[in-house]
């Protein structure tokens, strides 16, 4: 199972890479959702199909949107000049890649192994299933323990669509 | 906002509402099978997307119908605070969102209390919130052209 994941990483990375370089925004779009849905697959993989399901709507609800954007105003790229000199993007790289090395190095030593949840809240959600009745572990974690997470992940998406609205509207609603 | 061909017209006449039968599958058998509020009601969205891409020309209508979404998202999130406040309200350890209703038996679709009811909230407001995004992208564009 872990070699068909790398497979779909190696994809995911290729399509990302792909995404930034290409020539025209549609095809850097198009190249963008093999990433996406390289992550359904990756989701399947893991052995989470809540996960899963969310993914592959959201990725095609966002892909007719970016396209439909796309078509209405244009497939050229703008052409973006170098501001710095390639020195100081060569430090800046160096000194990312050493801080991440070292923060890597001190919090991987301190976890337990891939797919091993040990923490506390994880097997106390798990044990304390039963408690909520529902059958759908992922279900009773979000709408049991944690409903005030739920709470603000609504409020989060109601305050994107009041700034949608409000960004959008030309004219007034009741005054033309 | 031209629509499409007669024949993407016809197959949208006969996939659009098995499209939303299933979102609303999705969210009634949240507490039991994977799925839930949120990948429902986004379910239930595209089959609005779809049919407003296929038959582009009911975009008139749509203007009234704006309105009427706006009420229903901000109605749910409505719903799901005063659901939280029955939990503080009747409940005998008096918390925000506390699951007072009787749990029933593990499996059944009438069970794990008020699972179910926030469960059809959060679908009923996500599917508000991605068809409104839509609807304001598409109408708010024409009247940039007028």
């Amino acid at each position: 199972m872990e070699i068909y994941l790398i497979i779909m990483l190696v994809l995911m990375i290729f399509g990302s890479l792909y995404s930034l370089h290409a020539k025209d925004l549609l095809s850097a779009v198009i190249s963008y959702g093999i990433v996406g849905f390289g992550l359904v697959i990756s989701f399947l993989l893991l052995q989470a199909p809540d996960l899963a399901i969310v993914q592959v709507v959201i990725e095609i609800v966002t892909l007719v949107i970016m396209i439909a954007v796309i078509k209405d105003t244009t497939e050229k790229e703008d052409k973006q000049t170098a501001r710095f000199s390639q020195f100081i993007y060569l430090l800046v790289l160096l000194l990312f890649t050493i801080a991440f090395y070292l923060a890597f190095d001190k919090i991987s030593g301190s976890l337990s192994p891939f797919g091993q949840h040990a923490t506390r809240m994880a097997t106390a959600y798990t044990q304390g299933v039963h408690e909520t009745g529902s059958a759908n572990l992922v279900t009773g974690v979000v709408f049991g323990f944690r409903a005030y997470d739920t709470l603000g992940e609504a409020t989060v998406l109601f305050t994107a669509v009041i700034g949608v609205l409000t960004i959008l509207r030309l004219k007034g609603k009741k005054g033309e | 906002m031209k629509g499409m061909t007669i024949i993407v017209r016809k197959v949208t006449q006969f996939i659009a509402p098995i499209i939303f039968l299933f979102g609303i599958y999705i969210v009634f058998y949240g507490h039991l099978t994977p799925g839930g509020g949120f990948a429902g009601g986004v379910i239930m969205a595209s089959a609005f997307i779809l049919q407003i891409l296929a038959n582009g020309e009911i975009l008139d209508k749509l203007r009234k119908e704006e309105s009427g979404l706006e009420f229903l998202e901000s109605g749910a999130i409505l719903g799901f605070i005063i659901i939280a406040g029955f939990g503080l309200i009747l409940s005998s350890s008096f918390v925000f969102f506390s699951n007072f209703i009787n749990k029933g038996v593990i499996g059944k679709l009438l069970s794990a209390g008020m699972i179910p009811l926030e469960n059809i909230i959060v679908g009923t407001e996500v599917c508000a919130a991605i068809t409104t995004i839509f609807i304001a992208l598409v109408v708010y564009k024409d009247e940039v052209a007028l």
